[in-house]
């Protein structure tokens, strides 16, 4: 079994492919993948026969207890047939109903076959949450059925529609499910009906699982998205919407049925569901002009029908339910495709205005009729021997099964009377209309139908055979009595006598009806469709009201929510822990205030300024007095970095604020800047509460206290700070690395517009050197406009001193302050200034290579220490220590962290040039190349 | 431990001035409000630890040095700011170059959604939608004036 649905699953991969190769014709060869479904299953009848189910156990994830268990019983075993049958059939029939130049030909075949795996699944499936693995995918795969032709309204809103309603009911018996399971402490059906829960759980769990089932088969209030449904291609309408999805349902009651046919909600509940669906669904078929919305309405009634019968829980019933499964599968599939055919033929469905099809295509009619018949229950057709035996069961029945049984006959009679209708407008001459041109029915396209049809005849006539089939099914059920047997002839029952009225009765119905004036008055009071389009309604206005509440689209907006609740909770949190603690002390040297007073009065007049200028110096400012705070501190290194880091982004910003206005835009809205402000000391405040609390409530010794011999042992520098970074929390270091790159990639793309400037040296035709103007030695380029002279000469000179210091940085950073950022931050700044004093041809001299390549170096080096140390036997990024003598150097000592540091330089070295290329020089060459289109614009 | 009111005092004012700005919709204020947030934070972990002679070995008695531990996270974080704000201001440049101003804009699906909801309407979705697809930029651009004028505050 699971390799049958293997192979569907591979077919539907593969049928696009044929559909390429072969057209329509392809549609034969992956019509075999279900004939081989039928195939498979027909081997196993004997095995069926006897009683003996067919069990296949995969063992999927042992740690999780999951395997996929399948098991064909009875029932399974025919709607396997079913399914493999007329799945084959019907695209057997489709590789004529399309044209090979379809272009959703492909797509079709592929989802029909995928389809077909996912029913298969299902109906073997013994594991309840496999079944339902099984039952969504037939739902996604009708969706996409249904929604065959997308650039159709009608057809993506009744996809969507089914999707919704048989989805919300699959969440439900999904939840149904899981209570049966988890009380039985199994999955597997043959084992959770053995142990059932009692009382209202069980009930619960039963309606859920009832939502689900009814929700597939489109009982009411679920009926509406059948017809809808409708807007599939007939093939997909004859499969899946009569002989197979909403099946599945019926299945299901039809497979848990045995076990809980006597719990209090599932009676009632299917058969009061079934009548009421039996009679709205055959009253508005009767209203139907189109032939196919008339099939489907028919459809919706004989799903309620077969929802009564197989909810009455008797064995006779149960007999006659699934006798009606097969029957019905096999008439509603022919009726359907002989519709196709007559869309195909004619061009039209509408009854209204097709007349005489029966006398020009009799081969057509006939095949129709045998349907029909059936339909109708007349014999000796499938039909009437499934509802005799359906009748039979509830005329034995007590005082509700005799109501029950005069809600059945009436929707028989309803049947009749569509049935007819069906024929009628399908077929007859109609007096007053132009009769309609046929054209040609091939038999190809009529064989399929032809065959379902025959066999809805051998159904009836070998009913006593049918009868040793499906019996052990119906056995299930418990019954003293000896079982009612299905047969075409049971004598002058009353039976029969219901079967004869109600056919008399739809005949007289059908001819009531042709009235057009009596139509007309039959309006059915309510629709679930009206309600499904009122819940629609109400749940987009929902999503509307409240997204549009909390998605504000402001980014404001949304950092105030956050840090209110930050002030709001951790500030209440920290109001509710007092009381706080008492020690504390002023400072550790009075100068930390003066830097401190610094810091504070230029933060403060840094959110009040008006001009960019202003605010970037006065946050410059109070960058340097956190370094001066930093040294204070006893943090030198930290110091170092800061100052630095400082001057490189006024570096920056004076490079990016010479572009843009010098003052900040205006504020309409004076009101919102106190909320900022409120906003912004509340945040403030609470920050600094938890900076109290937090660094008076300490009192475990910090784990740093084994840092300096660590650093000194291990990683042989007496540098703590720069050892904790190269070393002891090397992983830390190298992630910043990376979002280093990260940024300067991200800085270059932003700046540069196109992929081709990207190579980040910035050369310009005829900027740069050649044979002739190869720049000499402090030679000023002749490029440089507006530059200083002095001011390039003096940067030429330093700028190699400055170069020399950083790597000194670099490498005496292990013992004393410095490392791989103070170094790198050096380095840039000396390319900085050659860039301030000289523009881009001059940071092109002092670096001609591309940003891009000192990151990657960067980033390769420091990785490949990294790599290096863990081949040699250590950890990622394990430093060692080497002491080696040298001829004229003397003795050397040497650490490998070392390496990692020099790849951290080159990054943050390329950081900076990649700020400098982007914000610096290309802009300048954007900037010119405009200012040259204005000129040239005013010249024109 | 003691905790530093200085310090105390110089995170509640860095994270204050910072968080005012960094509300603003002028990108060049977010930047700067990110700086200044970002130092606040710097100084709120070396509140952490505590003060001392420099932690280098050698140079003092180690019961001397300062806690070298907040100190390494913080220099990796001074530099991490460094590569965000040549981010935010090439972000700043960029919009200033497309827009004529560097000011962060309301979202216009989200306004799209705000008149939808004021209007007590459904949106036109793909299922109900109309066939012919129009395509929807004069709509928007409209809503990004809306935008601009009524939101920029």
């Amino acid at each position: 079994m699971l390799v049958l649905v293997a192979v569907h699953a591979l077919t539907a991969v593969i049928a696009p492919a044929l559909v390429r190769l072969w057209g329509r014709h392809a549609l034969y060869v992956v019509a075999l993948v279900p004939g081989a479904t039928l195939a498979w299953a027909l081997t196993h009848t004997g095995k069926v026969r006897s009683g003996e189910p067919v069990v296949e156990t995969l063992t999927w994830v042992p740690q999780l207890d999951l395997e996929l268990a399948l098991r064909m019983g009875t029932l399974s075993w025919l709607m396997v047939v079913l399914v493999g049958g007329v799945g084959a059939l019907v695209l057997a029939y489709s590789a004529r109903y399309f044209r090979s130049d379809d272009p959703g030909l492909g797509r079709f075949v592929a989802v029909f076959v995928a389809f077909a795996g996912a029913m298969l699944g299902l109906v073997v499936s013994d594991d309840l949450l496999l079944l339902y693995v099984f039952w969504e995918l037939t739902t996604v795969f009708s969706y996409l059925l249904i929604g065959y032709d997308p650039a159709k309204r009608a057809s993506r809103r009744a996809a969507m529609q089914a999707l919704l309603v048989t989805t919300l009911g699959g969440l439900a018996m999904l939840a149904g499910f899981v209570m049966l399971g988890q009380h039985a402490g199994s999955y597997r059906w043959s084992v959770v009906a053995e142990n059932l829960p009692g009382g209202g759980y069980l009930a619960v769990a039963l309606v859920l699982i009832l939502l689900g089932a009814l929700s597939k088969s489109a009982i009411f209030p679920f009926s509406f998205w059948l017809p809808g449904a409708m807007a599939a291609p007939t093939p997909v309408s004859a499969y899946l919407h009569a002989a197979a999805m909403v099946k599945a349902g019926v299945f299901l009651v039809a497979l848990m049925g045995p076990a809980v046919a006597e719990v209090t909600p599932w009676r009632p509940v299917l058969l009061v569901g079934g009548l009421i669906t039996m009679f709205l669904g055959g009253w508005s078929a009767l209203r139907q002009v189109d032939l196919k919305l008339l099939l489907a309405y028919g459809t919706v009634s004989q799903l309620g029908l077969l929802m009564v019968v197989l909810g009455a829980g008797t064995r006779d019933a149960a007999l006659a339910g699934v006798a009606m499964v097969l029957a019905h599968a096999l008439f509603k599939a022919t009726l359907f495709l002989t519709v196709g055919i007559i869309d195909h033929a004619t061009g039209t469905r509408d009854l209204r205005e097709l007349s005489g099809v029966g006398r020009r295509a009799p081969a057509l009619a006939v095949v129709a009729g045998l349907a029909a018949a059936s339909m109708a229950g007349l014999p000796p057709m499938a039909g009437f021997v499934a509802k005799e035996a359906a009748v039979e069961a509830l005329l034995h029945g007590g005082t509700a099964d005799l109501a029950v049984l005069a809600g059945v006959i009436f929707g028989s009679v309803l049947t009749v009377a569509y049935t007819l209708r069906y024929l009628w407008g399908a077929f007859a001459d109609k007096p007053g209309v132009e009769p309609t041109t046929v054209r040609p029915v091939s038999w190809a396209i009529l064989t399929p139908a032809a065959v379902l049809a025959v066999a809805g005849v051998a159904v009836g006539v070998l009913a006593p055979a049918v009868d040793r089939l499906l019996a052990p099914y119906a056995d299930l059920y418990r019954s003293a009595e000896p079982g009612y047997h299905l047969a075409l002839w049971h004598g002058l029952t009353p039976a029969l006598g219901l079967s004869v009225l109600a056919v008399a009765g739809g005949a007289g119905l059908f001819d009531l009806m042709r009235r057009e004036r009596v139509r007309a008055t039959m309006r059915l009071p309510f629709d679930g469709a009206v309600a499904y389009k009122k819940c629609i309604n109400a749940i987009d206005r929902l999503a509307v009201e409240l997204t549009g509440r909390t998605q504000r689209g402001s980014l404001p907006f949304y950092l105030g929510v956050i840090l209110v609740v930050m002030v709001v909770l951790p500030g209440g949190a920290l109001l509710a822990g007092s009381p706080w603690p008492q020690r504390f002390h002023l400072w550790d040297t009075p100068l930390q205030g003066v830097a401190a007073a610094m810091v504070v009065i230029a933060a403060v007049m840094a959110a009040r300024a008006l001009r960019r200028l202003t605010a970037m110096i006065l946050v410059g400012v109070a960058g340097y007095g956190i370094a001066l705070m930093f040294v204070l501190h006893g943090a030198p290194d930290l110091a170092l970095t800061q100052f630095l880091v400082e001057t490189v982004t006024i570096v920056m910003f004076v490079l990016v604020l010479r572009r843009l206005p010098a003052k900040f835009s205006e504020r309409p809205i004076r009101s919102s800047r106190r909320g900022r402000v409120a906003i912004g000391v509340a945040v403030g405040a609470v920050t600094a509460g938890m900076a109290y609390v937090a660094a008076g409530a300490r009192q475990a010794v910090p784990i740093s206290v084994d840092f300096p011999d660590g650093a000194v042992s291990y990683g042989g520098g007496k540098n703590v700070v720069n050892v904790t970074l190269v070393d002891i929390r090397a992983w830390d270091t190298m992630g910043e690395i990376a979002v280093l790159v990260v940024a300067a990639t991200g800085v270059a793309s932003l700046i540069f517009r196109h992929a081709r400037d990207l190579g980040r040296r910035g050369d310009i035709p005829g900027d740069g050197p050649t044979e002739y103007n190869r720049p000499r030695w402090l030679t000023t380029g002749a490029t440089a406009r507006s530059q200083s002279v002095i001011l390039q000469v003096i940067t030429r000179l330093l700028f190699h001193a400055i170069v020399l210091f950083s790597i000194y940085l670099l490498f005496s950073g292990h013992n004393a302050p410095g490392g791989g950022f103070a170094a790198g931050l050096v380095a840039g700044l000396a390319l900085a200034v050659r860039y301030l004093a000289g523009g881009r041809t001059e940071l092109n001299g002092a670096a001609p290579v591309d940003a891009g390549v000192v990151l990657g170096a960067g980033l390769f080096v420091a990785v490949g220490t990294g790599v290096a140390a863990m081949l040699l036997g250590g950890e990622f990024l394990q430093s060692a220590l080497l002491d080696f003598h040298l001829p004229v150097l003397g003795h050397i000592h040497f650490v490998t962290s070392a390496f990692f540091d020099v790849g951290v330089y080159l990054i943050v070295v390329g950081l900076v040039l990649d700020i400098l290329r982007s914000l610096g020089a290309e802009m300048d060459r954007q900037h010119e190349t405009e200012g040259d289109e204005v000129r040239e614009k005013e010249l024109v | 431990m003691s905790p530093n009111l200085t310090y105390v005092i110089v995170v509640g004012v860095l994270v204050a001035a910072g968080v005012t700005l960094l509300l603003e919709r002028s990108l060049t204020r977010v930047l700067m409000g990110v700086i200044l947030l970002g130092n606040g934070a710097n100084l709120l972990l070396l509140t952490g630890g505590r003060a001392g002679a420099p932690p280098i070995v050698g140079s003092a008695p180690q019961e001397e040095m300062s806690d070298p531990l907040p100190q390494a996270m913080i220099l990796t974080a001074i530099v991490i700011t460094l590569g965000m704000t040549a981010f935010l201001l090439a972000l700043a440049y960029r919009s200033w170059h497309l827009n004529g101003h560097d000011e962060v804009q309301d979202d216009v699906e989200d306004r799209r959604i705000m008149d939808l909801a004021d209007r007590d309407e459904v949106p036109d979705d793909d299922v109900d939608g109309d066939d012919d697809e129009e395509s929807p930029t004069t709509d928007e651009r409209q809503l990004s004036t809306t935008a601009k004028g009524g939101r920029a505050g």
